[in-house]
């Protein structure tokens, strides 16, 4: 015998609704990961957007990717290089700055449109909820494209140079990693800075300038005196720029003490961030 | 299972007016950190120290599943903030709100369209804003696109389109959510006519499709078609809540007639004679002063004679919301002796479109007036709109028309004339 239509109502019928609640703000420490696991298509979505648009209006589109760091590395070479004589772990200078200049202009890139996507997507967050969080760590991830790109010239530079890659180029995405967290946890704080505080996108620029030359892009971290090396490994790109450097080259010194420190302060920074980011997300479509 | 689709108790919104306004630099915010325990001690500075303002205060709702909830309100009312808490845009000050199961929110149409992008990456890209994923926009691409009427356009680049080709795709990609409840703010104002009235189609079979809608407008009319409940929102609060009928008039007398609807009270002690109250006798509806069904109308004025009146003119109008006088009459040498009687007036129709009238009596004994009355309460005509749906376009008479369209046989014409 069949089903009674009533059993057959309810076997259709019955299946979770989700209940949506809302109120003020929760703990500071209620980070929705299930909720970003929801939304995870919207995420790939605005990646998606930030990569279209960028190659959509540029007249040579990727190349861009290539010529910035191409182009800085050759300045970088002549200057510090050839004229300044800046020790280079052995390196051919182009070699020794192109290899630094990728994760730095990543992670550059990354922070500064980090910082502005709030406000730059505000008619959104205005009118339409999903996680805010979202926003940023889609910026931080758009910026992996470009530095694929210029990671290839990389390769082929090296090529040029006949180096081969050191059994320590294992290593090398946990750098990049590293990298993508640090741009994440400047950029959360950054964003919810920047949508109360319109000052913040002014100050960026020099934050990136002073930042590059905290950073071992130009010179190699062994010019810092030793006893200021733990504060210098504070630094999170220090770490990334040695380690990138070192697991692809095989050149300068392996990571150690600093790169744990690093380590410590990128996580420090992103969870920070991430609280920050949450207390701010509730209101943030109010002021920003 | 309950079938309630939301829920919410003592929602409230404050903002702070002079504290964290918007733009503010941190000069700003650092200057008034700096001043701010100066005003803790002193009296305060009414002009910079922070104002609370609420913009929604203690209003609790709940919506059943499948119902259809218009919000009114002047502008300010709370309207959209309301709208704002329940699609999680912004969170309320205090109150708690649950919504059962998917919520989607048209505040806006087009939110986060890039001019840049090709109609197609538009669509996908609104899409997933509005919460549908990859494959639910694959299904309904078609469709989309096909509502929109932009089949040919679809991967030109969105800033080539038209204001009214992107506010055609916008609306499209929205009406296509198939969220159980849907938030929609006063989005139906967009593009040209004949698409208006295909979004207002769409919005009324997504009504009759069993979802549970909110919908702001500042057009009743579209409120009256799609809304069987209304709440209106006044100053943050719900001032009255019910069916759409009764608080669309009430409404409409309040703030249109200009909220002077108190009773007269004639209660001079040597009046001859007054009006006591009015009612609608034929057809029998909710309350008797609501009409709801076109056709012939009796009405019934009771007045009450205290001394014969031997020369009696009485005169009747009929205001609109805007105090304009629609229609008037008046009836005069008849003798009204004491006691109570009934006016009695037979309409053929009333056929005005929905809203809150006013009736005006008047009672004279030759030239000398004995009572001249602006009945209450008012007349709320709640049949249901056959004019434009665009109110402007609407006027003033509710008139349903057949229309057709026939061949003009022009040669019998002419033959008929000779």
């Amino acid at each position: 015998m069949g089903a009674t239509p009533v059993q057959t109502a309810l076997a259709v019928e019955h299946r979770e609704v989700p209940v949506v609640r809302i109120g003020p703000r929760r703990g500071l420490l209620a980070l929705d990961f299930g909720e970003l696991w929801v939304y995870r298509e919207l995420l790939y979505f605005f990646v998606w957007r930030d990569i279209k648009v960028r190659y959509k209006q540029t007249a040579i589109g990727a190349a861009w990717a290539v010529l910035q760091p191409v182009m800085t590395m050759l300045v970088f070479s002549l200057f510090f290089g050839k004229l300044a004589r800046i020790p280079s772990q052995g390196l051919p200078y182009p070699i020794f700055y192109y290899s630094a200049l990728l994760p730095w202009m990543y992670f550059a890139a990354a922070m500064q449109s980090a910082t502005t996507i709030i406000v730059d997507q505000q008619r959104v967050i205005t009118k339409i909820y999903f996680p805010r969080v979202v926003l940023p760590i889609a910026s931080v991830l758009s910026g992996l494209l470009d530095f694929a790109i210029s990671f290839a010239v990389l390769l082929a530079m090296m090529a040029y140079y006949r180096m081969l890659p050191t059994r320590a180029v294992i290593w090398l995405p946990a750098f990049v990693l590293l990298a993508v967290l640090t741009a994440l946890g400047v950029g959360l704080w950054l964003s919810a800075l920047n949508a109360l505080y319109r000052d913040v996108r002014y100050v960026v620029p020099f934050l990136v300038q002073f930042w590059m030359f905290a950073s071992p892009v130009a010179y190699p971290s062994s010019l810092v005196p030793e006893k200021w090396r733990w504060l210098y490994g504070l630094n999170p790109m220090a770490g990334v720029i040695e380690g990138f450097r070192w697991a692809l080259t095989g050149h300068g010194q392996p990571p150690g003490a600093p790169l744990i420190a690093s380590s410590a302060a990128v996580l420090i920074l992103v969870f920070s961030g991430l609280i920050y980011f949450r207390a701010m997300e509730g209101t943030i479509a109010d002021v920003v | 299972m309950s079938d309630l689709a939301i829920r919410a108790s003592s929602l409230g919104k404050r903002y702070r007016i002079g504290a964290l306004t918007r733009q503010m630099s941190m000069r700003e915010r650092l200057t008034h950190a700096m001043k701010a325990p100066v005003r803790w001690l002193g009296p305060g500075d009414a002009a910079t120290a922070p104002r609370d303002f609420w913009a929604l205060r203690d209003v609790s709702l709940e919506v059943r599943q499948g119902e259809t909830l218009g919000l009114i309100g002047r502008n300010g009312a709370g309207k959209s903030t309301l709208l704002k808490i329940l699609s999680r845009v912004t969170q309320p000050t205090i109150g708690h709100a649950e919504i059962h199961g998917r919520v989607g929110s048209l505040l806006e149409v087009g939110t986060g369209f890039h001019p840049e992008l090709t109609g197609r990456e538009n669509t996908y890209l609104n899409g997933a804003i509005l919460g549908m994923g990859k494959k639910e926009i694959d299904r309904k691409f078609d469709e989309i696109v096909a509502f929109a009427e932009v089949e040919n356009f679809i991967d030109t680049p969105l800033k080539h389109y038209s204001t009214g080709m992107q506010m055609r795709l916008a609306f499209a990609v929205a009406a296509h959510l198939e969220p159980e409840t849907l938030l929609v703010d006063e989005v139906l104002a967009v593009g040209d006519m004949a698409f208006q009235k295909k979004c207002l189609g769409k919005m009324n079979e997504v009504a009759s499709g069993g979802r549970t809608i909110i919908f702001v407008s500042h057009q009743m009319n579209q409120i009256r078609r799609l809304c069987e409940k209304a709440i209106w929102l006044d100053a943050g609060t719900i001032r009255q809540a019910g069916l759409t009928a009764e608080i669309l008039g009430a409404y409409e007398s309040a703030t249109l007639a200009g909220g002077s609807s108190e009773r007269r009270l004639n209660n001079a002690p040597h009046v001859k004679a007054r009006f006591v109250n009015w009612e609608i006798v034929e057809p029998k509806t909710s309350s008797p002063n609501v009409l709801d069904t076109p056709g012939p109308v009796v009405l019934r004025f009771v007045v009450e004679v205290a001394s014969p009146i031997r020369h009696t003119h009485h005169s009747i109008g009929l205001y609109d919301p805007d105090r304009r006088l629609l229609w008037g009459t008046a009836r005069e040498h008849f003798q009204v002796n004491v006691g109570i009687h009934q006016f009695i007036y037979h309409l053929p129709d009333l056929p005005v479109k929905p809203g809150a009238y006013s009736w005006r009596v008047t009672l004279y004994d030759g030239e000398e007036p004995i009572d001249i009355w602006e009945a209450v309460p008012d007349l709320l005509v709640a049949t249901k709109p056959v004019t434009h749906w665009l109110d402007e376009w609407a006027g003033i008479l509710n008139i349903p028309s057949e229309f057709q369209v026939l061949p003009f046989e022009t040669e019998r014409v002419t033959q008929e004339r000779q």
